[in-house]
Order: C-alpha cells, then sequence, then structure tokens
C-alpha cells in the first residue's frame, strides 16, 4: 500500500458529516476533494476504485463509498460511523423541512410554493440525466438500452424488478461479449 | 405502528437492492408502490415530498425518510432511511473487503459497461413519470425545462434553481 493518512474513527465520522452538510444533489466530487486531495486517506486510483464498485453495487453510490471508506480503516464500526456521519445532518434538516410542511400546508403561499419547487426539482434529474447520456458510448446496443428502459419506466409504467430482471443479464452479457472481442 | 414500520422497511428494503445506478433510479418504483400498491398517499402529495427532500442535502434518498414520517412520524423515518440505505450498504461492505481479494477488472468493467444505459434510461424515465404528476401546466413545463438545462449545460448549484422554482411558485407563475 502507499503512503496514507490514516483516519481516526472520530475523523471518519466528521469528515463524512462535513460533507453530508453541505452536499446538495450531487456530492460526489465533493467527496473526492475531501478523500484525495484534502486528507489523503486515499490515492485517486483507488478512489476510482471504491466509486467504480459503489455504482455497480444497487444503492446511494455515496452512501456504498461511504461504507466502503470506513470499512476499510476501521472495519464494521467505520463503515458505520461514516455512514451515520454522511446521513445525520441532511436527516435532520430533511425532518425540519418536512415538519414545517406538515404544520403550515394548509397555507396557499405554501401550496405555491411547492407548485414552483416540484417542477424545478424534476429539472434537476433531468439535467443530471442528460449529463450522463452525454458521456454515454455512442453505440446502438447501448442507445437501444437506455431507451427501452425510458419507455419502459417512463412512458409504460412498468415495474422495476421484472425489468431489471431481463435488462441487468442482457445488457451484461453484451457488454462482456462485445468486450471480448475488442482487441485490447 | 409496528406493523407500519415493518411494511415501510420492507418497501425500502426491496428498493435498496433496486437501486441501480443510484437512489433516483427507483423514485418512479417508489412512487408506484407507495401510491398504487398501498394507498398510503396520492401521487402530487408524493412529488411535494419530493420536492421536499430535494431541497435538502445530502444524497437523493431523503424522499424514503419524508414518505416515513407522513405514515409514522420519527420512528417511520429513522426505518425508512434505514430500509433504503441499510441493505445496499451492507452488500457493498461485504464486496468492498472482498474486493481485494477477488477483483476482477473485466467482469467489473463489463457491469459497469452495461449498467450506464440502463441507470441513464432508468433515471430519465423517472424524471418523465415526475414530470408528469409535477407540471400541471405550460409554465411548469416551462420551468422544469430551463431547470434541466441549466443543471445539464452549467455547474450552477442546484440550490440556486430550486430557490428560482420556490419564487417563481410563490410569484403565483407555476
Amino acid at each position: 500500500m502507499e503512503t496514507h493518512n490514516i483516519p481516526t474513527r472520530r475523523e471518519l465520522f466528521t469528515g463524512f458529516f462535513g460533507i453530508g452538510i453541505v452536499g446538495f444533489g450531487g456530492v460526489l466530487p465533493l467527496v473526492h476533494h475531501m478523500l484525495v486531495l484534502r486528507k489523503g486517506w486515499l490515492t485517486d486510483a483507488e478512489f476510482t476504485e471504491l466509486l467504480g464498485l459503489g455504482q455497480i453495487l444497487p444503492g446511494p453510490n455515496v452512501v456504498n463509498l461511504s461504507v466502503a471508506v470506513g470499512g476499510r480503516f476501521h472495519g464494521a464500526s467505520g463503515a458505520l460511523l461514516a455512514f451515520s456521519g454522511l446521513l445525520l445532518a441532511p436527516f435532520c434538516i430533511a425532518m425540519l423541512l418536512v415538519s414545517l410542511y406538515q404544520q403550515y400546508r394548509g397555507l396557499p403561499a405554501l401550496q405555491q410554493v411547492l407548485a414552483g419547487l416540484a417542477p424545478a426539482a424534476t429539472g434537476l434529474i433531468f439535467g443530471m440525466g442528460l449529463r450522463l447520456a452525454a458521456k454515454l458510448e455512442r453505440s446502438s446496443w447501448c442507445i437501444a438500452l437506455a431507451v427501452v428502459t425510458f419507455v419502459a419506466i417512463g412512458l409504460l409504467h412498468w415495474p422495476l424488478l421484472p425489468l431489471l430482471l431481463v435488462m441487468v443479464p442482457l445488457a451484461v452479457t453484451l457488454a462482456w461479449h462485445l468486450q471480448q472481442k475488442e482487441p485490447t | 405502528m409496528s406493523a407500519m414500520l415493518l411494511a415501510l422497511f420492507l418497501v425500502f428494503g426491496q428498493l435498496s437492492l433496486m437501486a441501480v445506478g443510484g437512489a433516483n433510479a427507483v423514485v418512479p418504483e417508489m412512487l408506484r408502490m407507495v401510491v398504487n400498491e398501498h394507498g398510503w398517499m396520492t401521487a402530487s402529495e408524493f412529488t411535494a415530498l419530493f420536492a421536499i427532500a430535494q431541497s435538502a442535502p445530502g444524497p437523493n434518498v431523503l424522499v424514503a425518510s419524508l414518505v416515513g414520517w407522513q405514515m409514522a412520524s420519527l420512528p417511520g423515518a429513522a426505518i425508512s432511511l434505514l430500509g433504503i440505505c441499510g441493505p445496499s450498504s451492507i452488500l457493498s461492505f461485504y464486496v468492498a473487503r472482498l474486493w481485494q481479494r477477488f477483483r476482477d477488472y473485466r467482469l467489473c468493467h463489463a457491469i459497469q459497461r452495461g449498467f450506464a444505459p440502463l441507470s441513464i434510461g432508468l433515471v430519465l424515465g423517472g424524471a418523465w413519470l415526475l414530470a408528469g404528476i409535477a407540471n400541471t401546466g405550460w409554465s411548469a413545463w416551462l420551468l422544469c425545462a430551463v431547470s434541466a438545462l441549466i443543471a445539464w449545460r452549467t455547474s450552477l448549484h442546484p440550490l440556486w434553481l430550486l430557490g428560482a422554482g420556490a419564487v417563481a411558485g410563490l410569484l403565483g407563475w407555476v
């Protein structure tokens, strides 16, 4: 292993707490900044590897990453500390917001705010999806898979589980097959 | 009460393991389960909670805890958050440990490459589905499109877009 700063359990918790409290929408750039550049807990290559792992596993990517990083340094307790550090502040803020919402949901002004907030929030997701789509490899199989998934979920409202049970093996087999054929 | 907590945990625990490519991928399925299957709330109540969750910092899983709050207050919120993060976190804890010994970059690369188009389809499909519910008129669609465009092409902080949406709503434009 290369030279590392090994975080203490306390530093794991406070480090991820800091990410949770400032991260809106995309926290990934912040996580990279903290783990690699500022604290030096991971090298760039290790970060990419753990992130890739977090992305192929189900679940929120950043949460997966926090668990993997915490676990690497301090086992199960480290994973638990990083996990709760990351989620504690956002959870409390969300609880505060929703209790305000329940208290004042009758107010017309609040209904109006939400009527504007919801389309903007949905737009953010579109934006993220488009950002990812722009980076997608331009091959017909890739585009076909993305379009089929979009139509099944967005237009036909199919349940997710059966869709995944068909699409995941199909997509991974296709990618594996293509990879074998490509010269490396 | 405890039956409700169990139901919340089961719903979000399932979603946790289906969240290929992040939490946004399961938002439509969450809506389908919470609204159609269990009848816990209406679709527009769900989108209101979704908008509130987007306005809080942190990973995009908070909508689960807001649904939990609505159904069973604080214990419901905590159980739902554990449900949506727990199973996938436990999986990634063990896989990360095994990974050191059994890493196979080619398989990993194939999985990543295969998942990329699926998660894009899921995220955009989910956004489309939510937009259909949240956007009640042409001005809401316009706001949604502008917010999407800015989020896509610039690195403006998302909070500005949410703030602009809230102000537009308050002024009665949406």
